[in-house]
């Protein structure tokens, strides 16, 4: 039914939203291509498994129930701590380096997912969803929409507000896309850049965290949960268009979107290399990306 | 108030200023002069903190800003408006105003949810352009910008690193009439880099000339004869 496959493609999308947002205002902020970001995902899921079985083992049982809205907020300050700590001690070393930092931060990964297969055990482990995420809303005849993907594409939603209040109409967001645009002069006007550099990668990476979070409710959990989807991710931000909020929710859209229809279509594997054939097609065509800023107004 | 002692500074392993001293006593219009390529731009990028000192020190206000980010150079009070003028394009002019209060001293001010009336008093015309994109403005309107960008935080330094260079006649003559007020109001000093001799003439209080990343000459108003000008200024 095509309806479900439209829906099916809004929810892919709208987690790969989730994700990309991160990586996007890192790399348009701080020129870092972070591979550890889906260890951000792991880290976020991993919060909500720790979560939920403090409120089994700790609270009644009728409590259980509310685990989720706390696991939300659990998955965010640990990811967004453990990103602050990262940020502090390794990333400001190898602003403006891309390529060291795709190295450094692609082994920061490996570190944390043996970390979390020391921690958990390197069998995945599941969270039970709570119960009023169970079932969904029938549209019609054969087209149900499961509850917990229209929770995840609400709570997407409720993030995506939130970042863009964040980033245009909070004093720390014109901080940052001051920096982001002029980095010394930004400097010279009284802007401690090293505080915004700091606070921007741990909301990117407590973004990351919500986003595992969100993905527990859809599968199992382990620690290379992140590995799945941070390719994607990558591929969202650079159709977007860096450093572009709307770039990166169009590309999460496009993706999304022609990923599950290609899917459809044909077969999975087979669906894949077709939207990768398209974004290289798009990208020589457009090599800027979706929402490219116009290079003039950057001089 | 501002005291620039012995600098040897430059990019990378190449020094471009050797050996340089210069003064900025309060409430002076101090001039910055030399033909192009001799290190003036370079001179003041080292007292806002964006090029490492090698040797030398940069002290303002009895204080020295030797392990000073530019940042924290700019909240002791020491405002840039720099070559080129480098406002925030995507940034709307109001926002851009907005990022010049974050140096202020007084916490309210930095906090302020409107850009204070009488940061804008010399530059009524912003007003109106209020919600437009930095980056729209036509090159004078951004020198505009970029003054009262500086202006809001109240400094004490004010560094002009060219402010008339490329810029239509008529917002010229509104600059330098901006900088003879401040001038007159005494509260601000400044260190002006200017092609323009007339001007330079007309309000500067002491002069230095740079050749080859060294000060050649330093002296007051009168002592700037037409000798001196053939010598060190003229192409």
């Amino acid at each position: 039914m095509w309806l479900t496959q439209l829906f099916n493609g809004l929810s892919v999308s709208s987690i790969l939203l989730l994700i990309a947002l991160g990586l996007s205002i890192t790399f348009g902020l701080m020129k870092i291509i972070n591979m550890a970001h889906g260890e951000f995902i792991m880290i976020g899921s991993y919060a909500a498994y720790v979560t939920q079985n403090v409120f089994k083992s700790a609270l009644p049982k009728s409590a259980f129930d509310a685990y989720f809205p706390v696991a939300i907020v659990v998955s965010f300050a640990v990811a967004f701590a453990i990103g602050y700590l990262l940020e502090a001690t390794l990333i400001r070393f190898l602003y403006g380096r891309p390529l060291d930092s795709l190295l450094a931060t692609w082994g920061v990964g490996l570190v944390l997912q043996q970390v979390a297969r020391s921690i958990f055990g390197a069998p995945n482990v599941a969270v039970t969803s709570p119960s009023w995420l169970d079932g969904g809303m029938r549209i019609m005849d054969g087209v149900v929409f499961p509850y917990k993907r229209l929770f995840i594409i609400g709570l997407v939603l409720v993030c995506l507000l939130a970042m863009y209040l964040y980033i245009y109409r909070s004093g720390p967001g014109r901080r940052m896309r001051a920096v982001m645009q002029n980095r010394e002069m930004a400097a010279c006007l009284g802007i401690s850049t090293r505080r915004v550099d700091g606070m921007t990668f741990a909301i990117g990476s407590g973004i990351a965290g919500i986003a595992g979070c969100a993905l527990s409710l859809i599968g199992a959990i382990g620690p290379t949960i992140g590995t799945n989807y941070i390719v994607d991710a990558f591929m969202v931000v650079v159709l977007g268009g860096v450093g572009k909020l709307v770039g990166t929710v169009a590309g999460a859209l496009g993706i999304g979107m022609f990923n599950t229809l290609f899917e459809w279509w044909s077969t999975a594997s087979l669906g894949k290399v077709f939207v990768f054939v398209l974004i290289v097609a798009f990208l020589q065509w457009r090599t800027m990306g979706l929402f490219a800023v116009k290079t003039r107004s950057l001089d | 108030m501002l005291s620039v002692e012995r600098l040897e500074a430059g990019y990378g392993e190449s020094v471009i200023l050797r050996d340089v001293s210069i003064r900025v006593e309060p409430g002076q219009v101090v001039c910055l002069m030399g033909r192009n390529g001799v290190g003036k731009s370079t001179l003041v990028k080292s007292i806002m903190g964006l090029l490492k000192t090698k040797r030398g020190s940069v002290s303002f206000k009895g204080d020295d800003l030797a392990r000073r980010a530019p940042g924290q150079r700019a909240r002791r009070g020491i405002g840039y408006v720099p070559q080129g003028r480098e406002i925030f394009a995507q940034l709307t002019v109001r926002e851009n105003l907005r990022i010049g209060l974050e140096a202020s001293r007084d916490r309210k001010r930095r906090q302020a949810k409107e850009i204070p009336a009488e940061a804008l008093a010399k530059f009524p015309a912003l007003k109106e352009m209020y919600e437009r994109r930095g980056g729209d403005l036509s090159g004078g309107q951004q020198q505009q910008l970029a003054f009262a960008r500086a202006l809001a935080a109240e400094p004490e330094l004010l560094l002009l690193d060219e402010p008339t260079e490329g810029i239509q006649p008529s917002i010229v003559q509104d600059i330098e009439d901006v900088i003879r007020s401040i001038r007159d109001e005494g509260r601000t000093s400044i260190l002006l880099v200017e092609q323009s001799l007339e001007f330079v003439r007309s309000v500067g209080d002491r002069f230095y000339i740079m050749e080859k990343g060294a000060i050649v000459w330093e002296g007051v108003r009168e002592e700037l004869d037409d000798p001196m000008v053939m010598r060190y200024l003229t192409v």
